[in-house]
């Protein structure tokens, strides 16, 4: 399955929105693609979907999009694979990006590998990493060695280990890329991009699903891929209800509380909470681990925090091996007497 | 009714991960589990078939050593195993894979398939949603409940802050989240018959509809250019202090990195 890939040009990123507002990925993904269309003198393309959406293409131009790209139709209005696919395809075979990235969010999880499948190229899972450069890495003897690749680097085995995949004979070159990760640029006002009003010619087909219904959770939930401070529980909490001292030493710093996996399946936190490999990745400023021992998927969601205070009764917990600063001790001692504190040294500065 | 449930085995990524000199994973030399995700999957198959009566084949593409998870699912209930297996699938990409896989679906009988959202070992989610794009049928993922009427199914299907309440016709393939529900044990009679039932192999000559330039690891437009062990940060400062004088410690550290 080899194709012409000379006549593939351009970054092209997938623009997420839900409910007529664009998802943080959105931007994140248009912050790296103008560092990956640098080093190939190209241009940054947003690929924007959805009904009734035209509004959104100023704020991916304010965000560094060179061009918006708008499929705006009434079978569009909420996320379904196929019209979505037929859409991103469309764009696709009539633009040739050499490459289009995409959040690997629920959407684009989905999304990615039907596209993918659809205009008959790789796709690289969940990334971490995206950069410009040769493949192979290295020039072996005999056999070609191209440039300007991109090269897609990824955890794999619950983050045990790391890869870096490319895709040499095919274009695009798609990867999903886990959100939280790349920088959003800053927000330029006023910045202009290049507007272009699409028509995929969207056809229904026996690959459109009916949605019945949509259902919110109601519970209105903190957003921690935001938080600067997170303070986050695991099973050593012990107790739905002992999450109440985490709520308050955050609460004391004007952080958000997280939870582990343990704590989702036990039906302590819900899951929009959790960090991990199968919850959110994130990079607060401080990141507290209270009662969490630190498995390997665990690991792989928080070990880019800036600072890491871990509390374990267990010194031999994994979590200590990424812990900046590791405290043996009991939480239900530790916890409340730290927030008083705080609280108190805070009241001291003002 | 007829459910495909695709299956695999995966290292178990508790224990250690042991690579082949091109970067590709030496399957052979690692513990080994059902997927999880697949294992809901199946469970999902079986409840389908204890409510309305179905005829339930599993399906998985490996080594030969592979039949045991298949194995696993004959004792758990299922009706049929098929073992894709063929030196000349391997090192195969999720593209590839997925060709592969169609190729044996195309030979099989089906109104719903249903596969795990993503396996352990790679966590891509792309095999299901790309079987489904090769055989041109639709696609529900992230299932976390799954109801059959008449000729559809109806399957909420989870995203980050809300669900959908999705219907499709039959055929359909969905995946399926390990919250879905609590998969059975083998039953002693089941472990007991599971090994007198037939696993049917396909090799490649046995796939209906695929490319040879789409199978393998020469029909991947994927490639692993480097692969390696995590390298983590490590280990800062422990201290095993009393209680008080672990409050103040971590105080101090706030303090020092300008936190409060």
């Amino acid at each position: 399955m080899r194709q012409n890939t000379e006549e593939y040009r351009g970054v092209f990123t997938f623009a997420q929105q839900v409910d007529g507002k664009l998802s943080g990925i959105s931007l994140e993904l248009i912050g790296k693609g103008k560092d990956l269309a640098a080093d190939l003198n190209t241009e940054v393309t947003a690929v924007l979907l959805g009904s009734d959406i035209k509004g959104l293409a100023q704020e991916l131009a304010e965000y560094g999009a060179d061009r918006v790209i708008v499929v705006d139709d009434p079978k569009l209005k909420e996320y379904r694979t196929e019209p979505y696919t037929q859409a991103l395809a469309a764009v696709i075979n009539e633009f040739k990006p050499e490459i289009f990235i995409i959040g690997a969010t629920a959407i684009g999880r989905d999304l990615g590998p039907r596209v993918s499948a659809r205009v008959g190229t790789g796709l690289t899972a969940d990334c971490t990493q995206l950069d410009i450069g040769d493949y192979p890495l290295v020039a072996i003897a005999g056999r070609e060695q191209k440039h300007n690749q991109l090269l897609m680097t990824r955890p794999a085995f619950g983050g045990n280990t790391i890869a870096t995949i490319a895709c040499p004979e095919n274009r695009p070159q798609m990867a999903t890329v886990r959100p939280g990760v790349m920088q959003k640029k800053e927000r330029v006002a006023g910045a202009k991009a290049e507007i272009v009003d699409f028509d995929a010619k969207l056809e229904e087909n026996n690959k459109y699903v009916e949605i019945l219904e949509i259902v919110k959770n109601t519970k209105t939930t903190e957003d921690i891929m935001a938080a600067k401070i997170l303070v986050s529980g695991g099973r050593g909490v012990g107790s739905a209800e002992n999450f109440k001292i985490l709520k308050d030493l955050a609460d004391a710093l004007h952080g958000t509380v997280s939870c582990s996996r343990a704590v989702v399946d036990a039906g302590w936190m819900s899951k929009d909470l959790q960090v991990g490999q199968t919850g959110k990745t994130v990079r607060p400023h401080l990141y507290f681990a209270i009662g969490i021992s630190g498995a390997i998927q665990h690991l792989a969601g928080m070990e880019e925090s800036d600072i890491i205070i871990a509390i374990n009764k267990d010194e031999n917990a994994p979590i200590f091996s990424v812990a900046d600063y590791g405290i043996v001790g009991d939480l239900n001692k530790i916890v409340p007497a730290l927030t008083e504190k705080i609280k108190a040294e805070l009241a001291k500065e003002n | 009714m007829k459910i495909v449930v695709c299956i695999k085995q995966v290292p178990d990524t508790k224990g250690g991960v042991v690579f082949n000199p091109d970067g590709t994973l030496n399957r052979g030399a690692m513990l080994t589990i059902m997927n999880p995700d697949d294992k809901a999957g199946l469970e999902a198959a079986l409840r389908i078939k204890d409510k309305y009566g179905a005829e339930v084949t599993v399906v998985t593409m490996g080594l030969p050593k592979a039949d045991e998870v298949l194995r696993e699912a004959l004792a758990m209930g299922a009706d049929n195993a098929i073992l894709i297996t063929d030196r000349v699938l391997g090192g195969a990409d999720t593209w590839a894979t997925s060709q592969t896989i169609a190729g044996a679906l195309r030979k099989l009988e089906y109104d719903i398939i249903i596969t795990g959202r993503q396996a352990i070992d790679g966590d891509t989610a792309q095999v299901g949603p790309q079987i489904s794009e090769h055989l041109g049928i639709p696609v529900i993922s992230y299932a976390q409940k799954i109801e059959v009427e008449g000729d559809s199914v109806v399957v909420e299907r989870q995203f980050d802050d809300r669900y959908h309440v999705l219907k499709a016709k039959m055929p359909v393939l969905i995946t399926a989240l390990s919250e879905l529900n609590e998969p059975r044990y083998m039953t002693p009679g089941g472990i007991f018959d599971a090994y007198d039932k037939e696993v049917t192999v396909f090799s490649r000559a046995d796939l209906v509809g695929v490319d040879d330039s789409n199978i393998g690891l020469k029909g991947s437009p994927t490639q692993i250019a480097k692969a390696s062990d995590k390298v983590r940060k490590g280990a800062g400062e422990q201290v095993n202090l009393s209680a008080s004088e672990s409050v103040d410690y971590i105080l101090g550290k706030l303090k020092e990195t300008h936190i409060i």
